[in-house]
């Protein structure tokens, strides 16, 4: 077990080197620059700004100067904020991104669980269909959708939650976007659930755990629903990230001070360190839902330990 | 009107202060007057000369105050300067600054302020975008040059309170300039302490009706009165929050739920829903700006050919696309100046006023006589930034093309740097979106941007007629001359097409009516300072 932890490991590092060194290049063959603007700039001022970030150095020496930072755990300042360091962005902004990603997922996890094991010991009832239904509804509406109807309805016609902002962070400013957040994922994570239990359900140390005379209880809680669960984790494994480091249609609809809108706005701004810096980021938080996830499975399912 | 409203608020201003008192004390009335800002964009910096987008530059002017502040209608008024006397040849101004002009921290705003501030907004190691609007001051272009120190800067304090300014040329618009966040003073203490990063929340000391109370980046920014402004006792609002709101249809709906008293935007698309439903609120009111087309005049099959550009120009039915694709008040535009600067008649072709039929026969003789056909058309590439009415009209004149000439228009969109450089590269370009919004009330702002040796020309446009004009009106200290010079030079210009001019921009919001003392000005600068909240806000 140790082993395969440090091989994990081992592996990560030239993983996360190669993801930082394709995107550094990447970025920098876009077109146009940080500070390119509708205005022009003087040539003086753009020199000492140029010079102030590397910028005015050939491009294979910017690349060791930012890999030399990095080595130190510094990810630069930001191009676009003036005075401030992408190290401190992605500090601001990952609370808000974790506290929000994190609920949705719990969410999801929570309601996509009972929806899945309800159709699956209801197969072809009416409650099953029901399920499935909705869930299939809940895939195909994307939550650009979702999130604007649930803001007209709970914010602008009830009045009962805010459509938007941050202000003091309090819990109401959660509710919308962690719903709209976590309603695909629960549609997701029910129909996972619902395949991979009824597959479970029918196999044979299932018809032992009920030959013995355990109770249904039992037998689903104890015996079917951890095995069964194994897709659904292979599924939130990235899923979870992708949650964390913000959805960037979200924070601008609920204007949420996240990541993910760093992310997209740094990239048309040629923000370089912004958007490095978060897909390092992104990419070690990938790496390790993933290890994570691989460890579940031991968890879950005996038989993957044995072959393990 | 205003003084209706003025004392109209009186009354119900002393109403609400009684009402507050019994109720529940200074925190009612506190969060009564606190006004919700929808702010656009997420301003980058809070730094005056720095700054460079109109979410900041909002911010800025509560923050700040220059020399001289603009009113409610957007006209330059005396600021941190209570008067100033200008020299017979327009080119000395001296400044008398309020004795009564206070920091945020209680420091007094003397002259060395702003030489200070004037200085560092100029100094190339700043890395301001507006250092080129300042080349005015004596000694400007030289320090921009990297020739000279910043502090040859021809700005100097006569006294505690009193401030010279020297001009290389005389500019009537310098009042205007002086209310522009780029010329806004320093707290030189708080600079010297905190360096670049001076602008964060318990550091920042302003000079203006506000001060920075807090901020959380990409959502808000809450600034509070600032007890020390000279004019603090007329100041009504206690708070004000800045929400950054990117994306105008949440910003709507934020505003329907009431938890924004004023919008950045209004979306174009839900333009009739908003006409029916919040009349009240909406308010559209022309901006100083201009939505125009480029010809890139250094290539075929532009360069040289005046007629093939005029015949373009003509057959654009500009009504059709003020009126169906935006139809927020736009008004077409045929010359290059926006209406609504003083002393100004802003230029047109004389086949402005004839009827679209004259327009198209015209240009139809024209586009044959540069040798086109409908057996020989003209292709051509329109190349717009990705921007949905960016498309919506290029694909409107691209028909407008096609009907009237037969010409084939090919649309490409770039995203916007990439579309930056490519116009000014000026080797692929054939026709290119482009739009200016004027910097400070004067048409010389527009004139200066098609000038042969100005950064911005993108279309190549170099005449030297045209040049000498500009210099002229540049050098000129009486007014009516200086204005003929410009009215010439814009005259020129249109005869020579090297811009397709489209509309001329409005600014729209929707504004909640409790909130009072706003005013739609062409500036577009709202000061909080002015505002009153009728009423405490429904929770």
């Amino acid at each position: 077990m140790t082993v395969f932890a440090f091989r994990r490991l081992a592996m990560a590092l030239p993983t996360l080197l190669v993801l930082v060194t394709v995107a550094f290049f990447l970025m920098r063959a876009a077109p146009g620059g940080p500070f390119d603007n509708e205005r022009v700039m003087p040539d003086t001022i753009r020199a000492q700004i140029e010079a102030a970030y590397h910028l005015d150095e050939p491009l294979w020496r910017q690349y060791l100067i930012y890999m030399g930072n990095l080595a130190q755990g510094d990810l630069g300042p930001s191009f676009r904020y003036e005075g401030r360091t992408v190290n401190e962005l992605i500090a601001a902004g990952l609370p808000v991104s974790l506290t929000i990603g994190g609920l949705a997922l719990l969410l999801a996890l929570a309601l996509g669980t009972a929806a899945g094991v309800t159709a699956a010991l209801r197969r072809g009832k009416a409650t099953d269909h029901l399920v499935m239904g909705l869930s299939m509804t809940g895939i195909s509406i994307p939550n650009f959708v979702i999130a604007p109807l649930l803001i007209l309805a709970f914010a602008v016609y009830l009045g009962w939650l805010p459509a938007g902002g941050w202000e003091n962070a309090g819990w109401r400013h959660l509710v919308l976007p962690v719903v709209a957040l976590a309603l695909p994922q629960v549609a997701y994570v029910a129909r996972l659930l619902r395949g991979s239990l009824i597959e479970v359900l029918s196999s044979d140390y299932i018809r032992t755990a009920y030959a013995k005379g355990l109770p249904t209880r039992t037998v689903i809680l104890r015996h079917a629903l951890r095995p069964a669960l194994v897709p659904v984790v292979s599924y939130l494994g990235p899923a979870a990230a992708a949650l964390i480091t913000g959805s960037v249609v979200m924070e601008q609809i609920f204007g949420i001070p996240g990541l993910g809108r760093h992310f997209v706005q740094g990239a048309l701004n040629r923000d370089y360190t912004l958007v490095l810096g978060l897909v390092l980021f992104y990419g070690g938080l990938i790496i390790a839902f993933n290890f994570v996830v691989d460890l579940l499975y031991g968890v879950l399912d005996p038989r993957m330990r044995q072959r393990a | 009107m205003a003084r209706f409203h003025r004392t109209q608020r009186r009354g119900r201003l002393s109403g609400l202060l009684a009402a507050g008192l019994c109720l529940a004390g200074a925190v009612l009335s506190v969060q009564a007057q606190t006004l919700h800002r929808g702010n656009g964009a997420e301003p980058e910096t809070l730094d005056p000369h720095r700054a460079t987008s109109v979410a900041s530059s909002h911010i800025l002017r509560d923050l700040f105050e220059g020399l001289v502040t603009l009113d409610r209608a957007g006209r330059p008024v005396p600021g941190a300067a209570h008067s100033w006397t200008v020299s017979e040849d327009g080119l000395r101004w001296d400044f008398a600054l309020r004795e009564t002009a206070r920091w945020s921290n209680g420091d007094p705003v003397t002259a060395e302020d702003f030489v200070a501030g004037l200085r560092r907004s100029i100094a190339p190691a700043t890395g301001s975008y507006y250092a080129q609007m300042l080349e005015i001051i004596a000694g400007a272009e030289a320090i921009l040059a990297g020739t000279a120190a910043p502090e040859t800067l021809g700005v100097s304090a006569l006294a505690r309170h009193r401030l010279r300014i020297e001009l290389a040329t005389p500019a009537p618009y310098l009042p205007g300039l002086l209310s522009h966040p780029a010329s806004f003073p320093i707290h030189r203490p708080s600079l010297a302490e905190h360096g670049k990063a001076f602008d964060r929340p318990g550091r920042l000391v302003s000079n203006g009706a506000y001060r920075l109370a807090d901020r959380v980046l990409q959502s808000y920014v809450t600034l509070e009165r600032n007890p020390h402004f000279h004019a603090a006792d007329a100041v009504a609002i206690e708070r004000v929050v800045y929400h950054s709101t990117e994306d105008i249809d949440a910003e709507l709906a934020r505003f329907r739920a009431g938890e924004i008293d004023w919008t950045a935007d209004v979306p174009v698309t839900r333009m009739p829903w908003v006409r029916a439903h919040l009349a009240d609120a909406f308010h559209a009111h022309p901006y100083l700006g201009i939505y125009y087309y480029g010809y890139n005049l250094t290539r075929p099959p532009f360069a040289g050919s005046p007629e093939l550009r005029k015949a373009l120009a003509m057959v654009i039915d500009r009504r059709r696309i003020t009126e169906r694709i935006l139809g927020t008040g736009e008004q077409p535009a045929y010359g290059f100046v926006p209406p609504g600067i003083p002393d100004y008649n802003g230029q047109r072709p004389e086949w402005a006023d004839w009827s679209m039929q004259q327009r198209r026969e015209t240009a139809r003789a024209l586009y044959r006589a540069a040798g086109y056909s409908e057996d020989a058309p003209l292709e051509l590439e329109l190349r717009y930034n990705t921007h949905e009415n960016h498309r919506k009209i290029a694909i409107a004149i691209a028909w407008m093309w096609k009907e009237a000439l037969g010409v084939r228009t090919r649309l490409i969109n770039e995203e916007f740097k990439v579309f930056l450089t490519t116009r000014r590269l000026r080797q692929d370009t054939q026709v290119f979106r482009s739009g200016w919004i004027g910097d400070y009330n004067d048409a010389f702002t527009f004139a200066e941007i098609l000038h042969s040796k100005h950064g911005l020309n993108d279309t190549g446009y170099a005449s030297a007629r045209y040049d000498r004009l500009l210099e002229q009106a540049a050098a000129e200290p009486e007014a009516a001359q200086r204005r003929a010079y410009l009215e010439a030079a814009e005259a020129r210009m249109l005869s020579d097409m090297p811009v397709l001019p489209i509309y001329f921009y409005t600014s729209r919001r929707l504004v909640k009516p409790h909130v009072r003392g706003w005013e739609g000005n062409i500036m577009d600068v709202h000061l909080t300072r002015y505002m009153q909240l009728q009423e405490a806000r429904a929770p």
